[in-house]
């Protein structure tokens, strides 16, 4: 049975502009594999075709990719998923292109920056060795600390693409949520006051490709949701 | 002045209430309007206008047209914001947006007050 590939490529020291290279694998009938495997084995005949991977089993999020139109983890992306036609795979759309599949992350990190993704606590005694919580205080946390920062999301939202130096992204909303309902966290309002603008989090529309497209089924929009009400419940 | 019509001056939290409020006002009217059409057997002018000629019809038509406008000028500076980077020309786009959007409330209070 013979897989058809459109794999986009660029290298910007050589070429002048990106293009759609077709490449075809050859694999035993009825036989489904990962796309990042079959991405490693086109990589066997051509070294020049480039991706990051690491962890190879959807934890570390180096392989996010864009396939068949759809982002996701190449290497938790089964080919069946992908339909019978030919699989088109092109790099994170909106964030420039090192090389091939390989996208520049700076503007996701900058955002990720400027949430403080780190706990603060002011208070006087810091515990000395647990920092104890309820069962109930820790299932806040849960659907919030599994992200990998994969950019899944952020590459695939349309507010993120057209301001992605003054929105935070869904990445990074997720996050700040993450520790603005950590009981153990005393900076709340820092927190708040640093996204109390028209754009940090208020350019999230509800579009919802965020969720649709979360390799650890994570929902970012219900976490925004989150922080605009805490916001709105400041000013009111 | 300008950079401060045209870029991030706003606040968010206000536009977010004031969208949604606005949205209400504009919904509940265009419903009503909906309604209006579906049960009135015949649509002449005297019945057209007969119904227009109530004060009530006259406020909620016109809390409707100014919801537009706020409408308009919030929804239309995140869409500008999106897609025109540069300052000075978003800033003369929304200008010209934002008296075309007065200028509907404008003629809408002015045939209200005809009728
Ligand atoms: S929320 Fe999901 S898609 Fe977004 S970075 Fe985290 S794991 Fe990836
Ligand atoms: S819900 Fe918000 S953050 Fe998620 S894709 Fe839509 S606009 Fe972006
Ligand atoms: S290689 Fe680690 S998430 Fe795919």
């Amino acid at each position: 049975m013979q897989l058809n590939f459109s794999i986009y490529r660029y290298n910007p020291d050589i070429d002048d502009a990106p293009r759609m290279q077709e490449y075809s694998l050859e694999v035993e009938e009825g036989q489904d594999m990962m796309v990042l495997d079959a991405l490693i084995a086109l990589k066997e005949s051509d070294p020049t075709l480039s991706f990051r991977r690491s962890c190879r089993e959807g934890v570390c999020g180096s392989d996010g990719m864009n396939m068949n139109g759809k982002n996701g983890l190449a290497c938790i992306t089964p080919l069946s998923a992908l339909g019978k036609g030919k699989i088109i795979v092109r790099p994170l759309p909106g964030l420039p292109v090192v090389r091939d599949l390989v996208v520049d992350m700076t503007q996701f990190y900058t955002q990720y920056e400027k949430i403080k993704p780190f706990l603060i606590n002011d208070d006087n005694h810091p515990p000395s060795r647990e920092f104890i919580q309820m069962p109930e205080e820790r299932a806040k946390l849960d659907g919030l600390y599994e992200c990998i920062l994969c950019a899944c999301c952020s590459s695939s939202c349309p507010s993120f693409w057209w301001n992605p130096d003054k929105f935070i992204g869904p990445a990074g909303l997720l996050h700040a949520y993450r520790f603005l309902i950590d009981s153990r966290d005393s900076a709340t309002d820092e927190r708040l006051n640093d996204l109390d603008d028209a754009f940090s989090v208020f350019r999230c529309h509800g579009i919802m490709n965020c969720v649709s497209v979360c390799p650890k089924g994570l929902n970012p929009t219900k976490a925004i949701g989150q922080i605009k009400s805490m916001l709105l419940q400041r000013a009111v | 002045m300008v950079t401060n019509q045209a870029s991030m001056k706003r606040n968010g939290i206000q536009d977010w209430v004031s969208l949604r409020a606005t949205a209400l006002i504009i919904a509940l009217y265009s419903f009503y309007i909906a309604f209006v059409f579906f049960t009135a057997p015949t649509l002449t002018y005297p019945i057209w206008q007969g119904i227009f000629a109530s004060m009530f019809m006259k406020v909620f038509t016109f809390a409707a047209l100014v919801s537009i406008m706020l409408h308009v000028r919030i929804g239309l500076w995140q869409v500008l914001t999106d897609y025109v980077k540069p300052a000075g020309l978003r800033a003369g786009i929304q200008y010209v947006l934002n008296l075309i959007a007065f200028a509907y409330v404008a003629v809408g209070l002015f045939v209200l007050w005809g009728v």
